[in-house]
């Protein structure tokens, strides 16, 4: 083990334990300064480039901490900055379990970007899964609990399947190193790898958990779990799955349902939550196609959307937190109250839906155009379809919805919202810079991207005439057509229904016939076994008193008559007599004892 | 001063939109007359004048219509379908 590789996981993770030891009025600086001291690892480390952290576990298996190559080296960048942000944004919150979760949320992903083999990833990926589940559960709002209990179930479901995986593919060829897997000679190991970090990555059907879940968390949770947990599972399909075809076809499917089932949401945090699943459709549909343009196009993506996808929800969280509602239903003409989370959201919307000078920009159209190089063409247009589709829901139906329109709010609803504290501001206006400094300066971006060999230009004349033509044209349709896309009290179905319909079949299961069951069999134990029972302790107690007590007691009572006879016989009160017996005795005991 | 923006802007609604749709057909003309169209990916973007913003509007039509008659299949319900 090279003795100058720290870990960036181990000082959030210690940072996380020292925690409810620091007081006022050193606590903030605390908060600010674990994650920026994570973030300069990670940067000592991108300078580092190579194997470290390298442990002989039980004398069998070599662990790798730490992989630092081109690919880890823009996640690990990424996932500390925008570790540093969530904390900023979340500086107001008192209580510590919530920083404490969310760093080692953190923490688990950073494990899982710079693990080497699958046992490392496999302890990395479950912390991240149980310290998110906290973030959901901290939140008090109804409902919040069952929430956490399914993204529970789900994500121990998915760690299952990659167990399952990577077990079977150690004793198929007794490696555990976490490398690309064959595409030619796939087993079934490879397909049980593959859906277990797919879960995480919320491809359909194994996506239902990302809404639901993302819109149940706190408000400062949200923020780390909606850059965290897709993210580093996009970066491990792209590590272990590169090429893969049948990642096209899901990727691309999932960016449609996702930009579906945004168009008909009615709760924001929902609607952000499916646009991930879009957003992260392009991710995986980059990975699927899997040139080196398209592993680019992935990376960047990943690396803008944490930014933007951060963005807009802390701006969704900044209405949350000060309005109390996250329905559209419930919100509308808000823009007087809280402009500047206005402005933040906007920039969030327009990153995300690729104007030119923003991250989105530079980074989707890279994958639109490996797709369209490779060929793909029908994945070229869908995808482009969709990110239309991006640009009508987090571009304008979002902003429309919570700011102007119609004003749906109650009296106190109107009266609560407010632009947020200080810390929301800075971390809003941190990452707000970031989406602009990533779509302005390319080489910011590009320079760390896993194949730097490979040249990609976004501001030429024809991708901007073609951005330009879609933003204006979407602009125009939505403006005819907001009415269609307009805020509607309902929740959409989704295959979390199954599920859920599951679910409640196994309660409605043990609240009948189980419970019947168990029911009678008390019942029978109580008629059959309980009165046998007495009947047989009733016969003990009998034997007890009269059997056991009497051989006992006759026993003393004998006793006490025979003391009480020779008591009578030998002393009658005649001192001569009880010398005589005395002396007697004693001689018979003396010439006992001489003759024996 | 993004309010007072915002208010500048609607009380000269109607000088915004006229402003819009100049832009917008400047933008036109420049991506049909002014833009080489010769190293796009397929046959239709380099020879169809105007091809993405017919897309775009197609998109549109399809997406949103599609979304709507999805929603109202059934898969769009009450709110406390789950509380039951």
């Amino acid at each position: 083990m090279t003795t100058s590789f720290i870990h960036p996981a181990l000082i959030l993770i210690c940072g996380a334990l020292l925690l409810p030891c620091i007081k006022e009025p050193f606590r903030k600086l605390y908060l600010c300064s674990v994650p920026l001291l994570t973030f300069l690892d990670v940067i000592y480390l991108n300078w580092h480039p190579g194997v470290h952290g390298v442990v002989l576990f039980m004398d069998k298996w070599t662990l790798t901490f730490g992989r630092v190559d081109n690919l880890s080296m823009i996640f690990g960048f990424i996932m500390a900055l925008m570790a540093i942000i969530g904390t900023v944004y979340g500086l107001h919150v008192r209580d510590n379990w919530q920083h404490i979760a969310a760093w080692f949320y953190v923490a688990g992903s950073l494990g899982v970007i710079y693990s080497g083999d699958y046992l490392v990833l496999f302890l990395f990926w479950e912390i991240m899964a149980f310290a998110s589940t906290f973030l959901i559960w901290f939140n008090t709002d109804k409902g919040a609990l069952a929430a956490g209990y399914r993204y529970l179930l789900v994500h121990t479901f998915g760690g299952v399947l990659l167990l399952l995986g990577f077990v079977l593919r150690y004793q198929a060829t007794g490696d555990l190193s976490f490398v690309q897997l064959d595409q030619q000679n796939t087993q079934l190991f490879t397909w049980l790898i593959m859906a277990g970090l797919m879960l995480n990555a919320a491809v359909p059907p194994l996506h239902s958990w990302l809404p639901d879940a993302y819109s149940k968390a706190t408000v400062t949770g949200s923020v780390f779990m909606c850059a965290f947990t897709t993210k580093t599972a996009v970066y491990t399909l792209a590590r272990g799955f590169a090429g893969f075809d049948i990642l096209i076809v899901l990727g691309v499917i999932m960016a449609i349902y996702g930009i579906i089932y945004a168009m008909m949401e009615n709760d924001i945090r929902k609607l952000l939550g499916w646009e991930i699943v879009s957003q992260v459709g392009y991710m995986v549909a980059g990975v699927g196609i899997g040139t080196a343009l398209a592993i680019n196009g992935t990376c960047a993506h990943a690396f803008a959307h944490i930014l933007y996808k951060g963005l807009l929800f802390m701006a969704a969280g900044a209405v949350i937190h000060s309005t109390g509602k996250s329905k559209f239903t419930e919100l509308g003409g808000l823009y007087r109250k809280m402009p500047n989370t206005l402005f933040f959201m906007v920039i969030g919307g327009i990153s995300v839906s690729a104007f030119p000078f923003f991250s989105g920009f530079v980074s989707k159209s890279m994958i639109i155009t490996a797709s369209f190089e490779s060929h793909f063409m029908v994945a070229g247009f869908l995808l482009t379809l969709v990110s239309i589709g991006t640009f009508l829901v987090a571009g304008l139906r979002l902003p429309y919805l919570i700011f102007f329109g119609e004003d749906r709010c109650s009296t106190e609803t109107r009266e609560k919202a407010a632009d947020p504290p200080w810390n929301m501001h800075m971390a809003m206006a941190a990452a707000a810079f970031l989406c602009l400094l990533v779509g302005c300066y390319l080489p910011f971006l590009y320079s760390m991207l896993p194949n730097p060999e490979v040249a990609y230009h976004p501001y030429g004349a024809y991708h901007l005439s073609e951005t330009l033509q879609i933003l204006a044209f979407t602009a125009l349709a939505f403006i005819f057509l907001k009415h269609k896309l307009g805020a509607k009290a309902s929740i959409s179905l989704d295959l979390d229904w199954f599920y859920r319909m599951a679910g409640r079949g196994f309660l409605w299961l043990a609240q009948n016939p189980i419970q019947w069951v168990d029911t009678a069999w008390g019942s029978a134990y109580r008629v059959v076994g309980l009165y046998s029972l007495m009947i047989i302790a009733k016969f003990w107690s009998w034997f007890d008193w009269h059997g056991i007590d009497g051989v006992v007691d006759g026993t003393a009572r004998c006793v006490q008559a025979c003391g009480r006879r020779i008591t009578v016989v030998l002393q009658k009160g005649h001192i001569q007599q009880t010398i005589y017996f005395s002396v007697t005795f004693a001689a018979i005991l003396l010439i006992s004892y001489v003759c024996l | 001063m993004i309010t007072q923006l915002i208010d500048y802007l609607q009380e000269r609604l109607q000088t915004v939109k006229v402003l819009s749709a100049i832009a917008v057909a400047v933008m036109l003309v420049w991506t049909i007359v002014g833009v080489d169209t010769s190293h796009a990916h397929t046959w239709m973007e380099a020879h169809i004048p105007g091809f993405w913003a017919i897309f775009t509007l197609l998109a549109c039509l399809v997406l949103i219509f599609f979304a709507k008659w999805f929603g109202n299949s059934g898969i769009m319900t009450r709110e406390d379908y789950y509380d039951d």
